[in-house]
């Protein structure tokens, strides 16, 4: 019985790389925070791990000038617009509270993701010296 | 890798609103440069910022928006004149002109600066330690 590591470790490296990315768009939420006309944006993570469950297949693209076709997020998930609660005058939506709170509960899943593949790893490890 | 874009991402937040806390500097020490006549005499001056798309700055697939500084404009708000003749830089009227700046304005931005500036320090040292937990990963 062979091991394999792609199965070994199921979709716990895409959800790192998903949580990776949702860090950086939260990120750029934090920065332009002061920035007039941003427009505060996010993953619906659910919505990705969903079409990721359902095996839905993303459209390839073979050459240069092709549009992706799930926006301009790479890795299928599409970047949405946040509903602001409190919009300011000069047309920023991006409320840092909100945008503080997401990043910290990100970072949280990130962590946890990676224990979790650790015990993969540890368990692997286990298999591997029969000890 | 989509956690060292962070550090681009609040690396650049962290220098545009320090270049906005200079300005805030320099605006609350002219605050009483006064000069003889309007064009001579100091404007306060605001940073404006603009995002900037990631991919659009380092050719890597990134949804990433980062910050600059676009410009620093003078404020257009009308100088106060003040009657002192007695003054060295009184104009041949006996005026002096005084720099428009507005202290409460800038005490709350600098407020402003400095929280935003905070919040993307937290962002960097959590991405920080996010990444080096990665490079855990396994031992």
């Amino acid at each position: 019985m062979a091991i394999s590591f792609d199965k070994a470790l199921g979709d716990l490296p895409a959800q790192l790389t998903l949580y990776g990315k949702r860090s950086t768009v939260l990120a750029s939420n934090l920065a332009n925070a002061d920035t007039p006309g941003f427009k505060a944006r996010d993953i619906d993570f659910r919505s990705v791990l969903a079409a990721a469950d359902a095996g839905q297949v993303a459209l390839k693209t073979t050459r240069p000038g092709h549009i992706s076709a799930a926006g301009d997020a790479p890795g299928g998930a599409e970047l949405l617009y946040r509903v602001p609660v409190q919009p300011s005058l000069d047309g920023n939506t991006v409320n840092t509270q909100v945008e503080q709170a997401e990043f910290t509960e990100n970072a949280v899943r990130y962590q946890s993701t990676l224990t979790f593949l650790n015990g993969k790893f540890s368990g692997l490890k286990l298999a591997i010296k029969g000890e | 890798m989509s956690l060292l874009d962070v550090f681009d991402i609040a690396g650049s937040a962290m220098s545009s609103e320090s270049v906005r806390l200079n300005v805030t500097a320099s605006n609350l020490a002219n605050a009483q440069s006064v000069g003889p006549d309007e064009a001579s005499t100091y404007r306060a001056r605001q940073p404006v910022f603009s995002a900037v798309m990631q991919s659009l700055r380092g050719g890597v697939d990134s949804p990433g928006v980062g910050v600059r500084v676009d410009a620093i404009v003078e404020s257009q708000a009308p100088l106060e004149q003040r009657y002192q003749p007695e003054h060295p830089m009184a104009n041949a009227e006996g005026y002096v002109y005084v720099p428009n700046v507005n202290m409460i304005d800038e005490m709350s931005n600098m407020i402003s600066a400095s929280r935003s500036y905070q919040s993307n320090v937290e962002v960097l040292n959590t991405s920080k330690q996010l990444l080096l937990a990665t490079l855990r990963l396994g031992q």
